[in-house]
């Protein structure tokens, strides 16, 4: 997966970001390849993320302004999990894709939201579908999935589809959790504590008293 | 901090009530030492089950009195997993999956999917099936932008433009109805093209759709867009500007609204937009009026690409004529020996699509809506991805109600536009 491939892919019209990026990046870029006829796609050095995306942002050539997407992919049987991140150039109209591929056994990545204020919560819905963790997200948490959530990370080829969990487990689960469970310690270090209103239920079951009325 | 007296002069004229203006000679108002009334922030939360969230969504709020100074959104209420979902069903089989996500504008949904599944298998649509996609493409963006009116003008206090809107939404209903066979979970498209042609007089249906909208339109800016009230609870409010927008990852009539011309069809065209002649408005405060404006003309634009498109629809196919996607023919079917076997094979196997991916993109009623497709060469996606507009747009909704009015926290949420069942997927 990390071969060297220094020539451009043939046959297709060049992409006029790639061979500047590889001028500046060199080694760390790893692969480039086309896609469905004109998607550019380019395989980059995970160490290297945010500097490469800061670079493909900020350079007045390219201006790479608006992050569409960013998303994984896993393929299943131990393969690296690929995040995806999608740019776009409103001033120039160039697509580009970039990919940075993850060993299964590492999972993490920095995190582009010092660039991006739209990668919070796509870097978050990344943590949660595939346990990707991302260094220096701001709010790294479940965003999905509830905070209480322990079946691992759903869109994972090796989670099955109806959950590791029973089904009966999983109600049990959903049921007992507390009103607490709501609210996140964000939620509660400043604002003070939300008015819980607890509902108990008797271990009789309803009393005598009340059924003779 | 030393106490200080204020005199206060309290004289009564009939005209102007009580004046409680300090006294000459002494502070003024901002040299007033801060009230401590020792009070603290309150926490309160709003939804999920809540009116004025547009389904289940869920904010918690720290108010400073009436002032937010923290918003935290709590999304996923209704998350259904369907990119999982599509793991396990073949390319066709998620078309019914992508209509409920936006139950706004599914035909939207179901056409982009299968757009991007086209673009990955390298299949060419015949020229009829693109003209029938726009068709359903604008008729579902003008479908979404009018609950979007509706809801916003309840939001902001007036109910009647929602009977207007749902008055003219039912139209549409009805045309999904007689084209599709359902109002809401249309699952219109193939891969290669629709589920079927359009039936005799539908485009008539919305021909005259697109010729009496407008109409209702102007009535519905007359009660909203010069209104004191309207004006006063919009304008200021929920403001982004430009280049926050971009970073934040707004997209569509909300990117818009903030003077940023990105629109899918103009800046990246498919199916021949760049043909047609439309107008993208742009608005240049990014507050909550400038968005209402731009999803009004948007409607008008689109009933003005609805008319061209009516306009130059071909005669021909609506399927690619290609065995390996599209079913042969009923009568093919029992005379020929090869189409059987297409047939089997396609309804057994489900469409097969070469090793590849494809994210293709296009301007749903709600922003850049993208579908990102992964295939190893089966008949089931590896991946699927949805790049869902209401979520990105809903992220940045911290950013714009700190700092603002809880009143206005409805309004801003109302402006973006947003479907919950996208945005939890």
């Amino acid at each position: 997966m990390t071969e060297l491939v220094q020539s451009e892919p043939e046959g297709v019209g060049a992409h006029p970001t790639v061979p500047a990026l590889r001028e500046a990046f060199g080694d760390s870029i790893l692969r480039h390849e086309v896609v469905a006829g004109d998607e550019h796609v380019v395989f980059v050095e995970p160490l290297r993320i945010v500097e490469i995306l800061r670079w493909l942002k900020e350079t007045p050539a390219h201006l790479y302004d608006f992050l569409s997407d960013v998303t994984a992919v896993d393929y299943g049987g131990g393969r690296p999990i690929q995040v995806v991140y999608q740019l776009y150039s409103i001033q120039h109209r160039w697509a580009l894709r970039i990919k940075a591929e993850l060993p299964i056994s590492e999972l993490e990545i920095d995190s582009v939201v010092p660039l991006w204020d739209a990668a919070n919560w796509l870097e978050r819905e990344v943590f949660d579908m595939f346990g990707v963790t991302f260094r220096g997200h701001p709010d790294l948490r479940r965003i999905l999935m509830p905070e209480t959530y322990a079946e691992g990370h759903p869109l994972r080829k090796d989670f099955p589809l109806r959950g590791r969990f029973t089904r009966a487990e999983q109600t049990r689960r959903a049921l007992s959790r507390e009103p607490k469970d709501y609210y996140i310690p964000a939620d509660l270090e400043a604002g003070g504590e939300p008015q819980l209103v607890r509902w108990q239920e008797t271990p009789e079951g309803p009393s005598e008293e009340s059924n003779d009325r | 901090m030393t106490k200080k007296t204020i005199e206060y002069e309290v004289s009564r004229t009939p005209e102007l009530g009580m004046d409680f203006r300090p006294t000459e000679g002494v502070l003024s108002a901002a040299e007033l030492p801060e009230p401590d009334f020792g009070s603290e922030n309150m926490l309160i939360n709003i939804g999920p089950q809540h009116p004025a969230t547009h389904g289940v969504l869920r904010l918690v709020l720290e108010l400073d009195g009436e002032t937010v100074v923290r918003c935290v959104p709590h999304i996923g209420y209704l998350h259904s997993s369907f990119e999982k979902l599509g793991e396990y069903r073949d390319w066709n089989q998620i078309v019914p999956l992508t209509d409920r996500m936006d139950y706004l504008a599914p035909l939207i949904y179901n056409c982009v999917y299968v757009m991007a599944v086209e673009k990955m298998m390298g299949v060419t649509v015949t020229e009829r099936c693109k003209v029938v996609r726009v068709i359903c493409m604008e008729l579902d963006r003008v479908f979404s932008h009018l609950l979007w009116l509706g809801t916003w003008a309840i939001d902001v206090g007036a109910f009647t433009p929602f009977l207007y809107a749902f008055q003219e939404r039912e139209r549409v209903y009805r045309l999904h109805d007689a084209f599709t066979g359902a109002r809401i979970t249309t699952s219109a498209t193939r891969v290669g093209g629709m589920m079927a042609d359009i039936p005799d007089g539908w485009a008539e249906g919305v021909r005259q759709f697109a010729d009496t909208l407008p109409n209702t339109l102007d009535e519905v800016e007359t009660l909203l867009s010069t209104n004191g009230i309207h004006l006063g609870r919009t304008q200021g409010v929920g403001v982004i500007s430009g280049e926050d927008a971009i970073n934040s990852g707004l997209s569509g009539p909300n990117l818009r609204a903030s003077g940023v011309p990105y629109d899918l069809r103009k800046d990246r065209p498919y199916y021949d937009y760049e043909t047609y002649d439309f107008e993208v408005p742009i608005g240049e405060h990014g507050d909550c009026y400038d968005r209402y404006l731009v999803r009004m003309e948007e409607m008008r634009q689109s009933c003005s690409l609805l008319h061209q498109a009516l306009d130059r629809l071909p005669d021909g196919p609506i399927n690619v004529d290609d065995p390996r996607v599209v079913l042969p023919s009923k009568t093919d079917c029992m005379n020929d020996m090869e189409s059987m076997i297409h047939h089997f094979k396609l309804v057994m196997e489900g469409v097969k699509a070469p090793e590849g991916e494809s994210y293709f993109a296009v301007e749903g009623s709600k922003g850049e809506l993208g579908m990102y497709v992964v295939s190893d060469g089966g008949s089931k996606p590896v991946r699927w991805r949805v790049r869902p507009p209401s979520f990105v747009n809903l992220s940045a909704i911290s950013k714009l109600v700190e700092g603002g009015l809880l009143a206005d926290v409805i309004v801003v949420n109302a402006s973006l536009d947003i479907v919950l069942g996208e945005i939890d997927r």
